[in-house]
């Protein structure tokens, strides 16, 4: 097993619009990236344990091949910025990406 | 072959640059300078109050060196998304800044207006004619929402610039545009393909940050041609690299490979990025997908006022019982609130537990051995939310919780006055696609004359 911090040189979270939040991973290596993208290692079922979602919550998983990086979208619970939100920038949204671990 | 190169000094204007990265981009000779000013990442708040998000001072010294250097070298200068907001008191507020500047500099040109708002009948209009198709993942809206927006926005895509631009503008100061507009409208105008133009915009536009070390506050050049763009860090201690490059495409994106704009697609699929030797890289296959043209509007609507306290907790029994104490103190303060007759919200920021992921945090049961408490009152008017605030934090403060045993106070506050009235809050309600209208981006030329 190999920790993610082993094999991604960048893991972060950003609003994707003031409605969605969007989380990055982007991998070192191509062997590395390839067989997380092609073995499907990220799955959605895994997203929605880790961030809590509801059924009704869409998670959508994208690979962009030219970065070696799998995106992760997800819904904010709380607009950007209106009363009650607890990260404006929804730039401190990935950190419990950071215990993913991969069969590599 | 013809090239076209454009100078982007900094992410965000205010942002700053260091002089000698401009001046090696300078050295380049740039037929445009530009910059986009604006983003929705600080919140409703800038756009819904008709405040910057960016300092005056800050502001004004990254003008002084565009401006005076535009216009000596009769380079066009390009400014969008004026104010960080774009609404018509954010390009009021950019342009006292433009008008000062050249009085102070003693500068002659034509200068181009090209407000961006979007009258409150004209949405609701669309809105009743189901004309608004709401982006993803954007609640439902009704009419009563869009009327209580203080300021609506569309973003303009290349067209008004180019507008300007025919007129012989030098400088020109937009409000809300499409990041990439202020870079792409001059080169799309001289034939270059949209696709490659509005890439190298959408890289551009964020300046150096693309590059590595990533940067908001350092300049770049971007070199298109009529097959290609080449991105030229401007400070030997950055490079651009194909892993910077292409993660940057992914920033703040919903879908890396297909990024929409006003008109059309950005299609990456075929995208292309090769190291060209001297911390340079080339981009080719980014492909121009034109669509039914629309505009993005956003509007952010008051959402009452705020108060906030904050505290912290370093009590070992106060801790283990946060979360039935904190729910205990909600009942007790709703029934004083009720009994007041006063109606507001209330919401516990607790640092050290959940305080910045709230009810998606995955770890429940890490207790750290102090919390920080931030107590957010929201009502009305800013008196209801003081009174809020007040009564929470004097409750929880001498809250009498199961087995306390520290019976002089529960809070530990860092100041003096322990409440912050923070004013007027905001919610984005507008993000939402609508028609483009020819009339809709209305150029404005004023001659500022050079009296010192």
């Amino acid at each position: 097993m190999k920790k993610i911090r082993e094999i991604a040189s960048v893991v972060r979270s950003k609003n994707a619009g003031p409605f969605q939040l969007t989380l990055d991973i982007l991998f070192d290596r191509e062997t590395d990236y390839r067989a997380v993208k092609e073995r499907g290692m990220i799955t959605p079922a895994q997203i929605r344990s880790m961030y809590s979602l509801t059924p009704d919550e869409p998670v959508r998983i994208v690979y962009f091949d030219p970065a070696l990086a799998v995106k992760i979208v997800l819904p904010r619970r709380t607009p950007a910025g209106n009363p009650g939100d607890t990260d404006v920038y929804g730039a401190q949204q990935h950190g419990p990406l950071l215990s993913l671990e991969f069969d590599l | 072959m013809k090239q076209f190169r454009i100078l982007a000094p900094t992410a965000i204007l205010g942002y700053g640059f260091p002089v000698g990265s401009f001046q090696r981009g300078l050295e380049l000779e740039p037929h445009l300078i530009a910059v986009d000013g604006g983003s929705t990442d600080p919140g409703p708040y800038y756009l819904g109050s008709g405040k910057p998000f960016t300092d005056r001072a800050a502001v004004k010294r990254d003008l002084r060196y565009m401006l005076v250097e535009g216009v000596r070298r009769g380079i066009p200068v390009i400014i969008g998304t004026a104010g960080g907001s774009g609404a018509a008191p954010h390009l009021a507020w950019c342009r006292d800044i433009v008008t000062e500047l050249a009085h102070e500099e003693g500068l002659t040109f034509r200068l181009g207006i090209i407000p961006a708002d979007v009258a409150t009948e004209t949405v609701v209009e669309a809105f009743r004619q189901n004309r608004l198709t709401p982006l993803e993942g954007v609640p439902g809206i009704d009419e009563t929402a869009i009327r209580a927006c203080t300021h609506i926005v569309a973003q303009m895509g290349t067209e008004p610039f180019a507008a300007a631009l025919d007129l012989g503008c030098q400088v020109i100061l937009a409000g809300r545009a499409y990041d990439p507009a202020v870079f792409a409208a001059m080169p799309i105008m001289q034939g270059y393909p949209a696709g490659l133009a509005i890439h190298m915009g959408k890289i551009l536009e964020c300046a150096a940050i693309a590059a590595e070390p990533g940067s908001g506050a350092d300049a770049a050049v971007g070199i298109l041609r009529e097959d290609r763009f080449e991105l030229v860090p401007l400070n030997p201690e950055r490079r651009f690299t194909r892993r910077s490059t292409a993660a940057h495409s992914l920033y703040e994106k919903s879908d890396p490979l297909r990024l929409p704009g006003p008109g059309g697609l950005l299609n990456l699929t075929a995208c292309r990025f090769e190291a060209s030797g001297d911390g340079r890289i080339t981009v080719q296959g980014s492909v121009y997908e034109p669509a039914a043209k629309k505009v993005k509007l956003e509007g952010a609507q008051p959402l009452g006022f705020r108060t906030v306290c904050i505290a912290g907790v370093r009590d070992p029994i106060m801790i283990d019982g946060i979360q039935s104490i904190l729910s205990e103190l909600r009942q007790r303060v709703d029934g004083m609130l009720a009994e007041a007759g006063i109606a507001g919200k209330v919401w516990f920021h607790l640092y050290g537990a959940n305080g910045v992921m709230g009810s998606r945090e995955p770890a429940r049961s890490q207790p750290a051995h102090e919390l920080g408490i931030v107590i957010e009152a929201v009502a009305d008017t800013q008196a209801q939310a003081d009174t809020i605030c007040s009564m929470t934090r004097s409750t929880l403060l001498h809250y009498g919780y199961p087995g306390r045993i520290a019976t002089a106070g529960n809070l530990a506050f860092p100041f003096s006055p322990s409440d912050l009235s923070t004013g007027a809050c905001y919610g984005f309600v507008l993000c939402h696609l609508m028609d483009y209208r020819e009339d809709m981006f209305p150029v404005e030329t004023v001659e500022i004359g050079g009296s010192r």
